[in-house]
């Protein structure tokens, strides 16, 4: 076995020791952290690249999967109750693993500029490592259980992360929610777990023909039925995939990702943006054979994967057509994620892993520049995260401009030179060939059109025009010395070399990473082990110009919409608050999904933890109360009994005894002169009776 | 350690230590003796770990002496993996409580008796195998807990620990007369012979044979009989609606003895089930399994949601507790429900596996958290409220950020602890009752939710001024919770340092589960 594929494990430990290490240390030693987790996710990344080139070089042999499994516990007698676990390399490992390691280093580098005046700073760097960690072991995984843990574990980084400003209440409640959301997929995907254990008796992917994603555990899952008439390979697969929903933003949910914008913005870039939301993703691709299993010579879908589409077509609308109408740069982001996200899942849904995973890593590049640039905006404008007050920042920040610009247009999917063109070209065109339906295909069009209005509509705000953080109705006029001291000592500053040149390097890839899944060479396609040799066909030519047409579009009517009448004040109210109906407002309110889950699921829980605390107090209390009070009733009456019925009756007798007692000890009272009386008349009764009877 | 009398000296030590050390007057002195035995029993319960041979699933260093022939008892110990667990367990928990209980100033040498009284009627309870001393044992580790929570609690301690008492008694004497029917019927008290006398069916004739009450037939019979064992052990665990007594005793114990009720007394319920509720009565179980089922379930959903509703730590930590020992029963009683099926071994010993694992993490992990509420009623004069607090990560992080760890191995989080032991369960009750898994998961997404609230309102938000000046962990408390914590992180990543030991009674259980 190559060192690489044994020593897999590496790749995680590392920024796992790291985490442990500064974990430990006290908050000042700041530098030790940062170089130790840094140095650590450096390491990760060298070892990713060797076990990246070791699966190009090995692609195509018959074992493209190689894998480690041992044995972490036995809970049973025999073979089958061995609980093993283990490591892959696979062209998907590998992939995941360059894209996390080096996007994960170019935040962690980030981070030094964006965190340098916080207090926790140590503690910053722990929980980035932590999380490194937990996500690499996601990738690794060879067994669907050490996923499930590593899964847990990216959950809680991401917590410990989204609550890292743990002093304000919104950002405690935000990581609250993030973790229980999630949860409750994971919940489902647990049952997912067992179901799939119990049906194949193992929980690793490949382990030589006896994995579980491995043909003979595959047939048999697909041969059975459950209800319904689904398979039971279907309806584990839909179980994981709502875990995988959690995780991934998938609506309906998708709640937790925007509020997670409380966290840093670093974490927002990493973990929100780049890795973790994408592990649901990741996922699917993962575990796609039994996703796509179906019975030999039925060409249909399968449920699974028609789930997987319908999802990801309704996130996508869903969640662009939101972030049309909100005014935080990192929310629009946000939502924007889980919008790309749905795309993903379409992907995956209809065109297969390499169509999905492609669009993910793209995503993963221009996504985390996108945050990154806009954490530089922040910084640079003192912690303001609302558009309406930034404007013309491209003056002040021009590296961030550029940079952001390039981001944008990846996102957009601008043709030919960017990314992203590339990657949501593959899916639309596979939701265009989908068998079931072509509305997941037109939502995805009607996804991509909102993006680009949406992206445009940010980049006029942010950028173009001036600078309106101080020009409310009421200042805009007042041209006075202070006034305008106080404008130019709040004026936007370009973010230290730390935070630009990661964002160079990101929108560098973010341009150059398309090349290498065009169809004109799909050398991404082929590694990934799809075949997809079609070239420049007229079909897909067609798919292109429109996706071409929708951002021209969407870009233009962002550009008529905000481009060309600039706002002048913060206070504004928007253009689209013109549409009829109220269109607007409830976009902005997100279609009230938050108040509406506020005012189901989580009053019912709250309601129901009463009703338990009422049944425990009241009820089952009440009843054991009800017992004692019976068993004192019971004990008063005995008593009574005792007292009235039993102690009466016999005090009586023995009243009478002692009366009879008494009068008998009188006869006894020890005085010798009654006794000598009694003695007396005896004898003088007895005489008389002798003499009177006696004479006869 | 052959030949050594093991067993029999680690029930006397504690019993000894407990004479020795009621009857001093120096407090310190009393304390140190007190720690000293504590230390000994479990340098020996770690011998006994150490020479228990793994390999081997059935009863190890067994003492059997006649005792009183004519009424069939005898004096009878030994242990198995589960046994084994059982008394280290005690023997952990027990030196952790008499390290905090520092803050006991009044009639200290009495409290550290009757906390040796207590372990030795622990560890008689985990290895006695002959009904006649085994409930002597039971009986002997009530009594001091009563005291301890009557002379040592809260405000509300007197209608606490009468309740604890009288309703633990109330199971008690249930038990004691279904023990004194079963002798009755057969003459016989000693546990293994009664299982074997549940296993061939003799046991259901033999009652019905000899007792004739108002010609009740041979299953409602056997039925009450086993109803009283059951209620015994219902209210010890506690199995719902047999548990509440025990929120208002966890709150109004002082923290160390909140810990030996929740890390080892609770374990006592579980313990009867597995090793003689289980084994004697099988048959009788599966008559009654799917009301047990639902009970088990309800108790798991209702006591997390409960504990949702709780504003005081004790009390949702005491509920919490409540929840985590309902996935226990939950795997007892899916285990019985497919008593006779050879096919389901791999899940059935997944399941009881499990059992061992979650009873071994609970006790840890929540009698560490105890120890941590603890800590922080010492600092604050006895609050404890979910809405007292606010921010403590700022004043006191050390002990957030170990509280934290303690508080996501009793979530279940990978990683720590608990996840295994559930896992487990799950991985083994999944199969035999879905239903009943699926439903029971809602208990660990519940769960979830009012751990997160505790941290929320306890240790995030805007700081509590009045809090700012609370100092953080000493150096020697820090090493206290540090042994435990240790102790979960290898607990959840190299389960096989219990598994490994306990594998092989958990397969010979199920082996033996049959009728």
């Amino acid at each position: 076995m190559p060192w690489i594929v044994k020593n897999l494990w590496l790749i995680p430990a590392l920024p796992l020791l790291a985490a442990g290490l500064s974990a430990l240390a006290p908050q000042r030693y700041r530098k030790f952290s940062a170089t130790l987790a840094i140095g650590a996710m450096i390491g990760a990344f060298l070892l990713s690249l060797c076990a990246f080139a070791h699966a190009v070089q090995h692609n195509g042999h018959d074992g493209a999967k190689e894998f480690f499994n041992f044995e972490w516990l036995q809970f049973a007698a025999g073979d089958a109750g061995v609980l093993k676990l283990g490591w892959i390399l696979d062209p998907l490992t590998a992939v995941m693993l360059v894209m996390v390691t080096f996007v994960g280093t170019l935040i962690f580098i980030y981070s030094v500029g964006y965190m340098a005046h916080d207090e926790n700073f140590t503690r910053f760097f722990t929980f980035l490592s932590l999380f490194a960690a937990a996500m690499l072991g996601i990738i690794i995984a060879n067994s669907l259980l050490l996923l499930f843990m590593s899964w847990e574990l990216v959950g809680l980084a991401s917590y410990l992360l989204i609550g890292f400003w743990y002093h304000k209440p919104s950002a405690a409640a935000a990581a609250k929610k993030a973790f229980i959301t999630t949860r409750i997929g994971d919940v489902f995907f647990f049952l997912g777990i067992m179901w799939l254990y119990h049906e194949t008796g193992t929980l690793l992917f490949y382990d030589d023909g006896a994995g579980c994603l491995e043909q003979s555990a595959l047939a048999k899952m697909v041969a059975q039925t459950t209800c319904a008439g689904i398979a039971v390979s279907a309806a584990i697969g839909i179980l994981i995939f709502i875990g995988a929903m959690g995780k991934s933003g998938q609506f309906p949910l998708h709640v937790w990702l925007p509020d997670a914008m409380e966290g840093p913005t670093p974490v927002s870039a990493l973990i929100h943006a780049a890795t973790m939301v994408a592990a649901g993703v990741f996922l699917v691709a993962r575990v796609y054979p039994l996703m796509a299993v179906h019975i030999d010579g039925a060409a249909v879908e399968t449920v699974a994967l028609q789930v997987i589409t319908w999802i990801g077509a309704i996130t996508a609308v869903f969640a662009a057509s939101i972030a049309v109408a909100q005014n935080d740069i990192k929310r629009i982001l946000a939502y924007s994620t889980v919008s790309q996200l749905g795309y993903m899942m379409i992907g995956l849904g209809t065109g297969g892993v390499a169509v999905g995973m492609f669009h993910l890593i793209t995503h993963a590049f221009f996504k985390a520049l996108l945050f990154m640039g806009a954490g530089s905006v922040i910084h640079g404008c003192h912690h303001e995260q609302d558009i309406r007050k930034m404007g013309g920042i491209r003056n002040y920040m021009p590296v961030t401009f550029l940079t952001y610009a390039v981001g944008m247009m990846a996102l957009c999917g601008v043709p030919f030179f960017f990314s992203g063109f590339w990657s949501k070209d593959a899916i639309l065109h596979a939701a265009h060939g989908w068998s079931v339906s072509h509305i997941p295909f037109y939502l995805g069009v009607a996804g991509a059109l909102l993006t680009a209005f949406y992206m445009t509509r940010q980049m006029a705000l942010v950028f173009w025009g001036k600078y309106r953080s101080h020009v409310s109705h009421e200042t805009q006029h007042i041209k006075t010395p202070e006034v305008l001291a106080i404008k130019s000592e709040h004026q936007p500053h370009e973010s230290p070399r730390s935070m630009t040149v990661p964002l160079i390097i990101l929108a560098v890839c973010a341009i150059g990473l398309g090349a290498i899944g065009t169809p004109a060479w799909p050398w991404f396609q082929e590694f990934l082990g799809s075949h997809h040799e079609e070239g420049f066909t007229r079909d897909v030519v067609r798919i292109m110009m429109v996706s071409g047409l929708v951002v021209l579009v969407g870009g233009g009517l962002g550009v008529g919409l905000y481009g060309y009448v600039q706002r002048k004040r913060a206070d504004e109210p928007d253009v689209l608050e013109k549409l009829p109906l109220g269109i607007h407002t409830w976009l902005a309110k997100k279609y009230g999904i938050d108040e509406l889950y506020e005012m189901t699921v989580i009053r019912f829980n709250a309601w129901f933890a009463r009703a338990c605390a009422f049944l425990d107090e009241w009820v089952w209390g009440g009843a054991v109360t009800l017992v004692s009070y019976l068993m004192l009733g019971l004990s008063w009456l005995s008593r009574a009994f005792d007292e009235f019925v039993i102690n009466l009756g016999f005090d009586q007798g023995c009243e009478r005894v002692s009366k009879g007692g008494s009068l008998l000890s009188r006869l006894q009272g020890g005085r010798v002169q009654i006794y000598l009386r009694v003695i007396g008349v005896a004898l003088v009764v007895l005489v008389l009776f002798l003499i009177w009877g006696g004479g006869k | 350690m052959k030949g050594l009398p093991i067993l029999t000296l680690l029930t006397l030590l504690p019993l000894l230590g407990g004479f020795i050390v009621v009857g001093m007057s120096d407090r310190k002195l009393a304390r140190r003796f007190a720690l000293g035995f504590s230390f000994l029993s479990l340098g020996l319960a770690l011998g006994l770990w150490k020479s228990f041979d793994a390999a081997n699933g059935a009863l190890q260093f067994v003492e059997k002496h006649e005792w009183i022939p004519s009424l069939g008892v005898q004096y009878f110990v030994g242990v198995d993996g589960l046994g084994l667990l059982m008394v280290l367990l005690a023997s952990i928990v027990v030196p952790m409580a008499l390290l905090v209980s520092n803050r006991i100033t009044d009639r200290v040498s009495l409290y550290h008796a009757l906390v040796l009284f207590l372990q030795a009627g622990l560890i008689g309870t985990f290895t006695a195998l002959n009904f006649f001393h085994w409930f002597l044992f039971w009986e002997l580790s009530l009594i001091p807990a009563f005291f301890l929570v009557r002379l040592w609690g809260g405000a509300n301690r007197g209608p606490a620990a009468t309740q604890f008492f009288v309703y633990t008694m109330v199971g008690s004497v249930a038990m004691l007369l279904a023990f004194l029917a079963i002798f009755h019927a057969t003459g016989k008290m000693d546990f293994i012979e009664l299982a074997a006398m549940g296993r061939d069916g003799s046991l259901t004739s033999a009652l019905s044979a000899k007792l004739g009450w108002y010609g009740l037939n041979t299953k409602p019979l056997a039925l009450i009989i086993f109803g009283g064992v059951l209620l015994g052990f219902a209210v010890k665990v506690p199995l719902m609606p047999f548990h509440t007594w025990l929120p208002a005793t966890y709150a109004e114990a002082p923290s160390p003895v909140t810990m030996l009720l929740t890390g080892v007394m609770s374990k006592m319920g579980v313990y009867g089930f597995l090793r003689i509720l289980l084994p004697i009565f099988p048959q009788q179980i599966n008559w009654v399994l799917t009301p047990l089922l639902w009970l088990a379930v309800i108790t798991i959903v209702f006591s997390a949601c409960a504990a949702f509703a709780q504003r005081d730590l004790k009390r949702i930590l005491a509920y919490s507790s409540i929840n985590h020992l309902g996935y226990c029963l939950l795997a007892v009683f899916a285990v019985a429900k497919f008593t006779n099926a050879p096919e389901f071994a791999t899940e059935k010993a997944a399941a009881l596996n499990g059992v061992f694992l979650q009873m071994f993490n609970h006790g840890l992990t929540a009698a560490t958290l105890f120890m941590f509420v603890g800590f922080i009623e010492q600092r604050t004069g006895g609050l404890r409220g979910l809405n007292d607090f606010g921010g403590l990560r700022k004043a006191v992080p050390v002990f957030c950020g170990l509280m934290g760890i303690a508080l996501f191995s009793s979530l279940g989080l990978p990683g720590l602890n608990g996840f295994v032991g559930e896992f487990l369960i799950f991985k083994g009750v999944f199969p035999l009752t879905p239903w009943a898994a699926a439903l029971s998961v809602l208990g660990i997404l519940v769960t979830a939710i009012f751990i997160l609230t505790i941290i929320q309102r306890v240790f995030a938000g805007p700081l509590n001024e009045k809090w700012s000046k609370l100092p953080d962990l000493t150096l020697r408390e820090r090493v206290l919770v540090g042994i435990p914590i240790a102790l979960m992180f290898v607990l959840g990543l190299w389960p096989r340092v219990v598994l490994d030991v306990v594998n092989s009674t958990a397969v010979r259980m199920v082996e033996q589960l049959k009728f």
